[in-house]
Parts: C-alpha cells; structure tokens; sequence
C-alpha cells in the first residue's frame, strides 16, 4: 500500500493528537485537585481507594473510598472527558468516613481520590485500572 | 424530565442507640453524560443526578456531588449512626429541577 504525501501527514497528525489529548486530561484532573486543595500540600497517607484492577465494562466500575477522620472526600478520573467523578461531604452523623458508589470510565487509567481531614490537610492515594471495554458511549 | 425514576433504600428496621448501621441507595436514572451521540450525530443534553443528601432528624449523614462519571442508576452505600429512633430523609437533585425524596423510619 502506497502513502501520498498528504496521507501521511494525516496519519502523523492523528498520531501526534493521541499523544496530545491524554495530557490535556490530567491537566484538567490537576485543575480540580487544586481547586479542591486550594494549593496546600498533599500528603500520601489517610485515605484508601479500593477499586478493581481490571474492570471488564468501563460503564460500572465499583469503587469504595475510606478515610477515617475525613470531612470530605473527592474522586477523580484523570483519563475521562471530565475528570469529576463525585465528592462525598460526611455529615456528624455518618458512622465512618466510608462510602462506594459505581463509576463509568472511559478507559485504562488512573482513579485518584483526594481526602480532606478533619484538620485541614489533604491526603491522596490512587490506583489504576485496567479497562477492557470503554464506558463513554461513542 | 428523566421518565421511569424510582428511588429504592435499604435500611434496617431497628437498631442500638448509637450503633452504625449500613445504608443502599439505588435511584434508576439514566444519567446521560452529555457524551454520547444519537444516530444523527448530534449530542444528547446532559440529565444527570447532581446530588445526594442523606439526612437522619435534620441532621446531615452524607452529601454527595455526582458528576457524569457516575454510571446509570446511581449507587450509594455508607454507614450512619443512629443515636435515637427517628427517620432517615434521603433526597436526590435532578438537573432538570426535579427532587425525588424517599424516607424511612427506624426504631432503637
């Protein structure tokens, strides 16, 4: 199969625009991360995101986020269109700062989930998954 | 107006004073992300939940911001202490407006 000039450009284009587009992603998911933080510091330790290491269908991922002494906890999808997944605001009357929903992804990547604790700082953990079939329609 | 909305929970009948309990929440909804395309290539408007509360007598168990990324027929699981008998307000927002609560009664 022969390429012309012109098909080959195209092809590099749409190749360069893969590379391009993932990068614009997480952009966006440290966008929400600071505006959920306002800048302060992150630490590694005080919250647990439990999620599945391959998920088979990108439309219903289980997810589970813990952080014990937690105010408010934020989940985000760096590889979707919109990072946002949901932000959870514990009540004085939830029993433990646990709770587990179900996520679409668009495809393999990273879940994070970004704590804010009682005191004000900010934990964060994150976890990548592995998806076989993509949950964004198209 | 999402059609076909039932919000369905599962919490026990009776508990300890003070004891924590654990709630489900189910609400059929299709969530539509505002991704999708119809046949003609045209985008389907976002109609999502944007947001769950949970509220024991008042006072606040847990309050969620949903975002597309939810998947269809959002679901939620949390625990909650009950200091004395009372009743749990579940409420969730719909982007177009409407409010669906459900409640549920609870004896210590």
């Amino acid at each position: 199969m022969d390429f012309t000039r012109r098909e080959t450009l195209a092809l590099g284009g749409a190749a360069a625009l893969t590379f391009v587009l993932p990068f614009r992603a997480s952009a966006a998911a440290d966008d929400a991360i600071a505006e959920f933080t306002g800048g302060a510091a992150i630490a590694d330790a005080g919250v647990e995101l439990t999620a599945p290491e391959i998920a088979e269908n990108g439309n219903t991922v289980p997810i589970a986020v813990s952080a014990p002494g937690a105010t408010a906890v934020m989940v985000l999808a760096s590889g979707n269109p919109t990072p946002g997944v949901a932000t959870f605001n514990f009540g004085p009357l939830a029993a433990s700062q646990t709770a587990s929903t179900r996520m679409r992804l668009a495809g393999t990547q990273d879940v994070i989930a970004i704590a804010k604790l009682a005191d004000g700082s900010f934990a964060r953990s994150s976890k990548t998954v592995k998806v076989t079939i993509g949950g964004c329609g198209g | 107006m999402a059609s076909g909305v039932k919000p369905r929970v599962k919490v026990p009948k009776s508990a300890s004073a003070g004891d924590a309990i654990t709630i489900k929440t189910l609400i059929s909804h299709p969530m539509e992300s505002g991704q999708r395309k119809d046949g003609d290539g045209n985008p389907i408007p976002r109609s999502i939940i944007n947001r769950f509360t949970c509220e024991f007598n008042g006072q606040s168990v847990i309050d969620i911001t949903l975002e597309p990324a939810i998947s269809t027929n959002p679901y939620f699981e949390f625990e909650a202490t009950v200091p004395e008998a009372g009743e749990f307000a579940f409420t969730w927002y719909d982007d177009d407006g409407s409010v669906y609560n459900d409640n549920k009664a609870i004896t210590v």
